[in-house]
């Protein structure tokens, strides 16, 4: 089907933009890569009155590798930061999970920042950042840019805390500590599907190769991206102990609250979580033991964890 | 009411087109009914099927799920764009799917060629792997998509052998002959002609 009619706006810079969606009020919706926001408008299931098209905001277009954190503009298109070599060796996780999300063609159009605004709780991007602990920064008209912990940005499904008339400018995803592992697994019915169920994992090693912290972060099971704690079930154990990673697994289902669907049954999700789990954060140790030992490649970094 | 018109200048395969259409008018449908180009297929509009693939300064991207007033400013290749204008010459990537079967009734093709020449741009020598998932956006509901790997196998070969051959072989993209747009495809038409596509058409959807 076609999109319902609406009036279009491409202000070129930020405060252009804050003012129109002030002025928009309820009227107003943010246009940025399209890729989930068009086939909503395509099948009518949204008729905003007015776009406001951020594509052609050169300011928000950027990627910042910090000391503590990668920090995404919100001109950024997946397709950019899955190339990023710098934002790949200090967040492996980043482009651990970009590859999974949806297919180049589209990876190459959506943005970083439309996926988390967007708040499907089958998006990968909203786990890692709830799991690295992120901030998603806000700015609206008048007021001074602020930032909303992931935990307190995503509400529900596809409802985060944005208010009519917020634009966010940025997402930041905090570094986890030199040495950490992670990791990001899903199944999918077909390679770049929303996965039925997906989990990613950090690990972090103490001296002796056991496991010192481990956390996972998973879509598709819960209302909102849902972090589990794993370190009861692992601390202190090797990271590929099947006991330990059974137990983690255990923790991360009695967390979940999984919704049946057209594609899988809550028992189905149930079992993948506990073999995602264990899959996952395996994964994500033997990705510790090479970021330590320093050998995985750069280029490869992100590719084989 | 009468729906505002937009005036939308785009560069489709290395020339300038005008048109005058609503904001709404999705960049699928601008190419096929305002301009004309009817090798762009659509299959779904939600952006699964992957036959309305084009490629937006050089990346391939959904033609459905962009607008045609978002394309201003950026250069299109769309299939038509591949061949010699007036030339009875295919793309590599063409042959290859010809020699190879790569289609049956033909509906996904042009959506996987484009992909595929995107694909190959980025990575002249892809595996197994990586064609699949360079392919994976695109659904084709007769092949069975092996023969389709296949003429991805054979379009590389193809390509860096006309790559080794081609004056500007230091050209990085195996794309290399020399064309009118930034856009690194072979045998993309040159001439910059001026087509007119206002009209009737814009204001009749
Ligand atoms: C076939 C298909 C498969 C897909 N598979 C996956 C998948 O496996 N995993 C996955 O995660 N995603 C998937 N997606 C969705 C895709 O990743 C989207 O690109 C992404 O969810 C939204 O980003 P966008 O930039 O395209 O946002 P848009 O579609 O432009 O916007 C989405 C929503 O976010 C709001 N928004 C966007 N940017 C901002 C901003 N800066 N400030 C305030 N609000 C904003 C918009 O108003 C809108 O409500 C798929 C999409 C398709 C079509
Ligand atoms: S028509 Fe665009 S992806 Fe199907
Ligand atoms: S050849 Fe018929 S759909 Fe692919």
């Amino acid at each position: 089907m076609k999109p319902p009619p609406f009036a279009y706006h491409a202000p070129t810079s930020v405060a252009a933009a804050l003012e129109l969606l002030a002025e928009l009020g309820d009227d107003g919706k943010v246009l940025a890569g399209g890729q989930s926001l068009i086939p909503l408008l395509n099948m009518r299931l949204a008729a905003p009155a007015h776009l406001v098209d951020i594509n052609r905001i050169d300011e928000l277009v950027g990627i910042e590798v910090g000391d503590d954190a990668v920090t995404v503009g919100a001109g950024v298109r997946h397709a950019a930061l899955e190339r990023d070599e710098a934002a790949a060796q200090a967040a492996p996780l980043l482009r651990q999970a970009l590859r999974l999300v949806a297919h180049p063609a589209i990876r190459n159009r959506g943005t970083v920042c439309g996926s988390i605004a967007h708040a499907d709780p089958a998006g990968e991007l909203t786990a890692v950042l709830a799991l690295l602990g992120g901030t998603v920064r806000v700015a609206r008209h008048g007021g001074d840019s602020h930032d909303i912990a992931a935990a307190d940005f995503f509400v529900a499904p596809l409802e985060s805390s944005l208010r009519p008339a917020d634009l966010v400018t940025s997402v930041r995803f905090p570094r986890p500590p030199i040495g950490a592992g992670s990791a990001f697994v899903e199944f999918a019915r077909r390679h770049g599907d929303y996965a039925l169920c997906g989990i990613g994992a950090t690990v972090a090693l103490a001296d002796d190769g056991s496991v010192a912290t481990a956390r996972v972060g998973a879509i598709s099971i819960h209302p909102t991206p849902l972090v589990v704690d794993c370190g009861a079930a692992l601390v202190g154990r090797p990271p590929d102990d099947e006991r330990a990673l059974t137990a983690a697994a255990e923790l991360v289902d009695e967390a979940s609250s999984p919704e049946p669907d057209l594609h899988a049954t809550v028992l189905y999700r149930r079992q993948l979580t506990r073999v995602l789990t264990a899959r996952a954060i395996a994964a994500a140790g033997a990705h510790a033991r090479r970021r330590r030992r320093g050998t995985t490649h750069p280029t490869q970094e992100g590719i084989d964890g | 009411m009468a729906e505002t018109l937009e005036q939308v200048t785009l560069r489709v395969n290395g020339t300038t087109r005008q048109l005058r259409v609503p904001a709404r008018r999705l960049l699928s449908d601008a190419l096929r009914h305002d301009l004309r180009l009817t090798g762009t297929h659509v299959g779904c509009e939600h952006g699964v099927c992957g036959c309305c693939t084009v490629l937006l300064d050089g990346d391939p991207v959904r033609s459905c799920l962009m607008f045609a007033v978002s394309a201003e400013g950026h250069e299109l290749t769309t299939v038509e764009g591949l061949t010699p204008r007036d030339g009875d010459e295919l793309h590599p990537i063409q042959r290859s799917f010809q020699e190879c079967h790569g289609l049956q009734c033909g509906f996904c093709t042009p959506g996987f060629i484009m992909s595929i020449a995107g694909l190959l741009a980025d990575n002249p020598d892809p595996d197994e792997d990586e064609i699949v998932e360079g392919i994976s956006g695109n659904l084709c509901r007769c092949t069975g998509y092996r023969n389709i790997i296949r003429a991805v196998q054979r379009a590389a070969e193809l390509l860096r052998a006309a790559e080794s051959e081609a004056p500007g072989a230091d050209d990085p993209s195996p794309h290399g002959a020399a064309t009118t747009t930034s856009v690194s495809v072979p045998y993309a038409p040159s001439g910059a002609d001026d087509h007119d596509a206002t009209g009737d058409e814009g204001s009749a959807r």
